[in-house]
């Protein structure tokens, strides 16, 4: 039998956050949540980790740092050293003052750039790709938890219903779960 | 939630929802755009075309079409390239530093503000490409492997460290713009009616779909990259200040260049902002979103930046009289007595003088003044590049070589041409691209909304839980609404036959007679049901005219006759609806 999934539909980010909370301890697992801005909080309560991009981003900071000195050092020093104005270069340590800036530069391009295109890949956010949120007034004004069957063995889809409608619902509805991406 | 303090100014006025907030951003992109609009843009583009026939010119003729000569090797090309740069680094700014330091105000200019910047500095990077003369070969300013044996290009020069400072900051502020814009657009996707803006928006947008995960990631990518733009933004008027500082020519030659400069960006840039702004606001009726205290919060940057400004013009006097350099001493007197005088006064005024003025607290509160000023700002500004650059090279060592410069036709039609193609670029920009983050705003609608600061927000419509799919929960509205409602008048429900009649009539009287055969289409207005519809037609009202007229008193008057659903005319603001209906 194909996956069958439950929305709820909230107009508040708060009253979400409260019957997520109120659900969840209830052992109700909430697979995901779409709203159409960040709701401070609801990380925890639905069991969303706290992403690594940052680490992403020093990452790529340091290869491009690497990059920038690994460059400069061959084409300054070793391939064609130029003496511009008496001041020849000799070594990387003794020019390094006159590379900062570039270095600078280098690494933050590699550290926003590497870590923007992570984030899209990551997100499946990318030119041409379909969206995937149930209705579409969650960009807008109304909160949406996705609770799939699959993750709720141990309830059956009507005690799922009535634990969904204690909490401060507008709508409700159950649909076939469909992978868009 | 997180509360903020009462006494700061609420920074969303009157009561707005989180659908408020997209129905004022969208109304712009969704609506048709003005006779004005068109207009601006027409004059905008003539502008631009003519800029860009100047540059074909140049390039088909030489850089001898410039008035520059061999003393003055540098002049409005240089100010100009420095001008936009400068220009270019107020939204970086904003959405940057003051995301680090938590300023919520900031939500109201930035997604305005970046898109200001990076037309800017694609205004910015037009100069310097032209002026190295033979554009084809632009690509000689990159690292790369060339035919011309171990040729690189010279990493110790800052003409070099301009390059990349200036593309990576162009790139990185595109990134972290559109990184904004995602969820934005996938707001305008979602609400399209029209197919082929939704096919666009749809691809503008990514595919966005708001899943908790991502917007978990959203927040540390705007975070992280606002902790990279923050020292990049100083870096970059750091950089190209070195353009001048690490060279030996008196005027130039200062170690205070690259605070001062980046000091005096951050000065023009805020003053764009302002002029922009005003007028942005203005036109797309944002007032409610960036009113009064957002333009203070500006103009004190722009005095204290100013201040700091006209602290390095005093520093800069005094140490060429006391470094006991003669040709610097020489260079500054010149700059103030020689014969570029008036560019020194202009200077001098508009940057020092004129910001001082925001200390009263009437005049950085007044509109129309700001405006004022930040319009001479910027020709200030422009006014100090020039001044840095061309007095100091006009009398250099060789006295049989002082000069002065005369712009040609083909310089003012170029910088005139840069004005137009920003406009160009900003008026689509507005037509088109959400200008306030829609997202972000509704982030801070709770804590720093008017309505909910001082609890005079109607309460949420709390529906009976348990309603299968879809059904609009009206009646629900009733039972809260009523309780704020009978604040100001008591006796709502219990109204006589003869008093609803007189009522009615006194309502016709203000909307107009309608007749059913013109009768229109009710139901388009957003929260007019069918129920609604044939209340409303049993009253007499058929036309979107009729509703058009309503304000504040004829939906009360409304409320107490239909007795259902108060408030709700208002709330929907059903004048404005039909207004727009009307015109369709």
């Amino acid at each position: 039998m194909a996956d069958r999934v439950i929305y709820a539909m909230y107009d508040d980010d708060m009253v979400l956050l409260d019957g997520a909370k109120k659900l969840v301890s209830e052992g109700v697992h909430i697979t995901d949540v779409f709203s159409p801005f960040p709701i401070h909080g609801i990380d925890p309560v639905i069991g969303v980790k706290h992403t690594r991009l940052g680490i992403v981003s020093f990452m790529f900071g340091l290869l491009g740092m690497t990059l920038a000195v690994v460059g400069f050092k061959y084409m300054m020093i070793d391939n064609w050293p130029m003496n511009i104005g008496g001041k020849p270069n000799f070594s990387l340590l003794e020019n390094f003052p006159a590379f900062v800036p570039i270095t600078f530069e280098f690494t933050v391009l590699f550290a926003a750039h590497g870590m923007a295109i992570t984030y899209l890949l990551r997100n499946k956010t990318l030119p041409g790709m379909p969206a995937d949120n149930p209705y579409p007034r969650t960009t807008d004004d109304r909160f949406v938890m996705e609770i799939r069957l699959s993750d709720n063995t141990k309830f059956s889809a009507s005690e799922l219903h009535a634990k969904i409608k204690e909490t401060e619902i507008i709508e409700i509805e159950e649909k076939d779960y469909v992978v868009i991406k | 939630m997180q509360k903020e303090a009462a006494i700061r100014e609420p920074l969303i006025l009157g009561h707005k929802t989180y659908h408020d907030i997209t129905e004022d951003v969208c109304r712009s992109i969704e609506g048709k755009a003005p006779k004005t609009w068109y207009v601006l843009f027409g004059i905008a583009l003539i502008l631009g075309l003519f800029g860009i026939g100047c540059i074909l010119y140049l390039l088909g003729t030489g850089i001898g079409t410039w008035g520059l000569n061999k003393t003055v090797q540098w002049a409005w090309d240089i100010t100009n390239f420095v001008w936009w740069v400068g220009i270019g680094h107020a939204g970086t700014l904003i959405s940057a530093v003051l995301l680090l330091f938590r300023q919520k105000w900031r939500m109201a200019i930035n997604r305005a503000a970046e898109a200001m910047t990076i037309f800017a500095v694609f205004m910015a990077g037009l100069f310097p490409l032209i002026h190295m003369g033979r554009l084809w070969v632009g690509y000689w300013v990159m690292p790369i492997p060339n035919q011309f044996g171990s040729l690189w290009v010279n990493f110790n020069s800052p003409l070099l460290w301009d390059v990349f400072a200036i593309s990576t900051y162009l790139s990185v502020g595109f990134v972290f713009w559109y990184i904004g814009l995602l969820p934005d657009f996938a707001t305008i996707r979602d609400r399209a009616k029209n197919p082929v803006s939704k096919k666009m928006y749809s691809i503008l947008s990514f595919g966005w779909s708001g899943r908790a995960k991502h917007w978990n990631r959203f927040e540390i990518v705007s975070l992280v990259l606002a902790g990279l733009a923050t020292p990049l933004v100083f870096s970059v008027h750091s950089i190209v200040s070195f353009d001048f500082a690490t060279s030996v020519i008196p005027g130039w030659h200062t170690t205070i260049f690259p605070p001062y400069f980046v000091a005096g960006a951050v000065f023009s840039g805020f003053a764009m902002v302002q002029t922009i702004m005003l007028i942005v606001r203005k036109g797309l009726k944002l007032e409610a979103y960036l009113h009064v205290k957002h333009i203070e919060y500006m103009n004190i940057v722009i005095m204290v930046t100013g201040s700091i400004v006209g602290v390095a013009y005093l520093t800069e006097l005094f140490m060429s009289w006391y470094s006991g350099v003669e040709y610097e001493s020489y260079a500054f007197i010149n700059r103030a007595t020689g014969p570029y005088w008036w560019a020194y006064a202009a200077m001098m005024t508009c940057n020092v003088v004129s910001p001082q003025l925001m200390w009263f607290k009437k005049l950085r509160r007044s509109l129309l003044f700001t405006f004022f000023i930040s319009i001479v700002v910027n020709i200030g500004m422009w006014f100090e590049r020039f001044v840095i650059i061309v007095t100091s090279l006009h009398q250099d060592y060789l006295p049989s070589s002082w000069s002065m410069f005369h712009p040609t036709w083909v310089d003012i039609g170029i910088y005139i041409g840069t004005i137009g193609l920003f406009f160009v670029f900003y008026l689509a920009f507005a037509r088109y691209f959400p200008v306030l983050p829609i997202a972000e705003l509704k982030t801070i609608l709770k804590t720093s909304g008017e309505s909910y600061k001082n609890n005079t927000a109607p309460a949420t419509e709390k529906p009976v839980p348990a309603v299968e799919i879809a059904k609009p929960v009206q009646e629900v509205a009733e039972p809260v609404v009523e309780a704020i409602e009978s604040k100001e008048e008591p006796a709502v429900e219990a109204i006589s036959d003869e008093e609803k009649q007189s009522r009615i009539s006194s309502l016709m009287e203000k909307l107009g007679q309608g007749s059913a055969e013109s009768k229109d289409d009710l139901k388009l207005i957003s929260g007019v049901g069918p129920k609604l519809e044939g209340t409303l037609n049993d009253i007499g009202i058929y036309t979107f005219e009729q509703v058009s007229k309503m304000t504040k008193s004829e939906y009360d008057l409304l409320d107490s006759i239909t007795g259902t659903f108060p408030g709700r005319a208002e709330r929907d603001n059903w004048a404005e609806q039909a207004k727009t209906l009307m015109n369709k």
